[in-house]
């Protein structure tokens, strides 16, 4: 089953390489991984998408928790009130011809996704959603004209509703 | 006033945190701090033969004593060199700190000479890791390191700190920060109140309890709780190979060893229980066997300081996280407020007294060869009553030590048992010999293990160390052959030592004392004379029959009881 957990951590050098290192070295899986420092720059937010079953997340977490580094840990899909996902996409495509740019146009129209650079040939496009949204948009695009570069940002979490997570 | 020096903080802190012993080797990136701990009244330093030795001579001193080793190395080499040896303090939650010198901040990632990322190496088997940006940061961090190798579920800490951390003076205006205040680290003490009246009730009404422990009561200094516990439920009490020395092997509840090579009644007792109480162990798969067929038939009651452990091979029914010896008081106490007092267990006790007299450990006595296990019983006999400290390097002598020696007091065996580190005995001798300078401490080791770090028999006779050393000599490594012997068709890959040095021989040359002994007949006046020479370290060379193999052994793959019992049954 795939997860979200949130990681609060103390922002120092280091510190993301030991939660890193923990999955590999535990065999845990890292599907995307995003960090950065959080209003107080003292404190990193880490957000991993990982896939296992209850047993291998609660096993992920106590393991993360027993980091001395991190803060919080939190798995974002157990909150009852559920939690939402973004992630950032860029792709480089094919836009050469008028019917490619058209029908690249059309569909970014239809997605919602943003064209954020222009070449003669290329667009660079910008799509945010939900990661299985991302992957729809980017099939959709693959159909219609040829992918030169995917950038995926990984998926940035936060719950609903008035729970929040502090350090 | 000047400000102190990076390294003057280091001297400094080190004292005030009240080490007294420290064990290294110096090198280019760690000379001022060498410098400065030259000036310490307080501090002695012991130069081992190998940055290896050092650390398990500072894990030997941690074990014997309780207090946190502390180890001083170089960068590079000096620091690759520690990792087994901090890997194995890692294995059994030993706190330990370790000090690594480091090149300068400004070459750090330029592959400078003797640069390593001691951080990066060392990563996957500490508690934690701190480098050294700034000099005023080596007196904090080397508090934190304390605090963190000292608390919770215990274990090794490694201080990086660059060569210009250790020369500068602190920054003018510099204040000491004596408290260690971490947000992101407070173990938990005390276990949840509602949790231990629910352990505590199903104890109490079970037919047949068994309570395990493990090396977590030792190093919670947590025995005497245990004891009493036991005492008061009439349990029987069965130990992990870490838990050993943590109860009386003389005590009638005690059962003895679990696992691989657990002897019979402790493991029948695991299988055959409806209530496991389980305090300070983690169900290492040497515990277990197959985990599906472990305890089929019980409640789990698992204490634990480290919630990861908790539910992690073993499904616990009733968990308490919090320390070991608080939780156990807090047991005590709950059994009071519920007027909760064990029974008989009549029934329970006449089937465990019938797995002891069904099959006591025993062992063949092939006519003319000495029997590893016959060492063993030799040394232990005479050591009895006596101030005595053992340590144990890994393989077929370690088992051996752990089923027959039968220890008394807490902190007597020293043995590597989560990592298995051949080469640990010794040194870890050495360092139980400087933290306790009158017991007698023995080092029972193989032929191969002694090999490992007998560089360090020059340390001993620098620093006056007369630890004894009993070489269970069989010429071949002995577990692995074990395997070979039964589960390999006696195919024997790299499991003979041809050649081994003439110990006896090897003991003079580094000015020691060694005895040579094949007659079985002689064993127990060598023995005896090794014993004797309270000042001197003695090698004792016990050529042992190679065909002895360690029985119990569980049948891999099974339940607790599925065990082999003798070469016979294999």
């Amino acid at each position: 089953m795939r997860r979200t957990i949130s990681i609060l951590l103390e922002n120092e050098s280091g510190a993301l390489s030991r939660v890193v290192g923990l999955f590999s070295q535990r065999g845990f899986n890292i599907e995307n991984i995003t960090a950065a420092p959080t209003e107080n720059d003292t404190v990193s937010r880490i957000t991993i998408l990982t896939k296992g079953d209850s047993m291998v997340v609660e096993h992920i977490t106590k393991q993360l928790h027993k980091l001395v580094n991190v803060i919080k840990v939190v798995v974002l899909d157990d909150f009852p009130e559920g939690c939402i996902e973004r992630e950032i996409l860029f792709l480089k495509v094919q836009a050469a011809t008028r019917a490619a740019r058209d029908e690249v146009q059309c569909l970014c129209g239809i997605f919602r996704a943003e064209i954020v650079d222009v070449t003669p040939d290329l667009f660079v496009i910008q799509y945010v959603g939900e990661p299985d949204e991302v992957d729809r948009f980017l099939r959709a695009v693959r159909g219609t004209t040829d992918v030169v570069e995917v950038v995926r940002s990984g998926v940035c979490g936060i719950s609903r509703g008035e729970r929040t997570l502090h350090s | 006033m000047e400000n102190p020096t990076g390294a003057q903080m280091v001297v400094r802190t080190l004292e005030d945190l009240g080490v007294e012993r420290i064990f290294g080797y110096p090198g280019a990136a760690i000379i001022d701090i060498y410098d400065e701990l030259m000036n310490s009244q307080r501090i002695s330093h012991v130069l081992a033969r190998h940055e290896q030795g050092a650390v398990h001579m500072a894990d030997g001193y941690a074990r014997a004593t309780g207090k946190v080793g502390c180890a001083l190395v170089t960068s590079g080499p000096g620091a690759t060199n520690t990792v087994t040896a901090i890997a194995t303090a890692y294995g059994d939650s030993i706190p330990l700190v370790l000090i690594t010198g480091q090149v300068s901040t400004g070459l750090i990632g330029t592959d400078a000479f003797q640069e390593v990322d001691t951080m990066g190496v060392t990563r996957p088997v500490v508690k934690h890791s701190f480098l050294c940006k700034k000099p005023e940061e080596v007196p904090k961090f080397l508090r934190q390191a304390f605090y963190i190798a000292s608390t919770g579920r215990k274990g090794p800490v490694v201080v990086d700190i660059p060569k210009n951390c250790q020369t500068p003076r602190m920054p003018e205006g510099f204040v000491e920060q004596k408290d260690v205040s971490l947000r992101s680290y407070n173990p938990t003490v005390l276990g949840h109140k509602g949790q231990i009246k629910r352990a505590m009730t199903t104890l109490a009404t079970a037919r047949r309890p068994v309570l395990i422990y493990g090396g977590g009561v030792i190093q919670g200094e947590a025995c005497a709780e245990l004891r009493e516990l036991v005492e008061r439920f009439n349990l029987p009490v069965v130990t992990t190979l870490m838990g050993i020395s943590g109860f009386p092997s003389s005590d009638r509840h005690f059962l003895g060893m679990v696992g691989m090579h657990g002897i019979y009644a402790a493991n029948e007792a695991l299988h055959n229980c409806d209530a496991l109480f389980a305090v300070a162990v983690r169900f290492d798969d040497r515990v277990t066997n197959n985990v599906k067929k472990f305890c089929p038939n019980a409640t789990v009651i698992h204490i634990d300081v480290d919630p990861a452990s908790i539910s992690k091979c073993v499904h616990a029914d009733i968990p308490v996280v919090g320390d070991a010896k608080a939780v156990l008081g807090q047991c005590l106490g709950a059994c009071d407020e519920l007027h909760l007092a064990g029974s008989e267990l009549t029934e329970w006790w006449g089937m465990l007294d019938g797995f002891r007299k069904a099959h006591p450990l025993s062992y063949p006595h092939p006519q003319g060869l000495i029997m590893p296990q016959d060492v063993v019983r030799a040394v232990s006999e005479r050591l009895q009553g006596q101030d005595y400290y053992v340590t144990t390097d890994v393989g077929q002598h370690q088992m051996f030590v752990a089923q027959y020696f039968g220890f008394e007091r807490p902190r007597t065996f020293i043995t590597s048992g989560g990592l298995g580190t051949m080469g640990f005995g010794f040194p870890a001798a050495a360092g139980a010999k400087m933290a306790h300078p009158k017991a007698q401490v023995i080092c029972f080791t193989g032929d191969g293990s002694f090999q490992m770090n007998m560089q360090e028999l020059s340390t001993c006779k620098q620093y006056h160390l007369p630890v004894k050393i009993f070489i269970l000599d069989n010429h071949v490594l002995g577990m692995v052959r074990q395997w070979q012997s039964l589960f390999y068709d006696q195919r024997y890959a790299a499991t003979c030592l041809d050649f081994n040095p003439d110990f006896v021989r090897l003991a003079e040359a580094f000015g020691h004392q060694g005895i040579a002994v094949s007659d079985p007949a002689e064993l127990d006046s060598a023995v005896e004379r090794a014993l004797a020479m309270e000042d001197e370290l003695v090698i004792v060379d016990v050529r042992v029959n190679p065909d002895a193999k360690v029985f119990p052994m569980q049948r891999v793959g099974g339940s607790s009881e599925d065990m082999i019992l003798s070469e016979e049954e294999a």
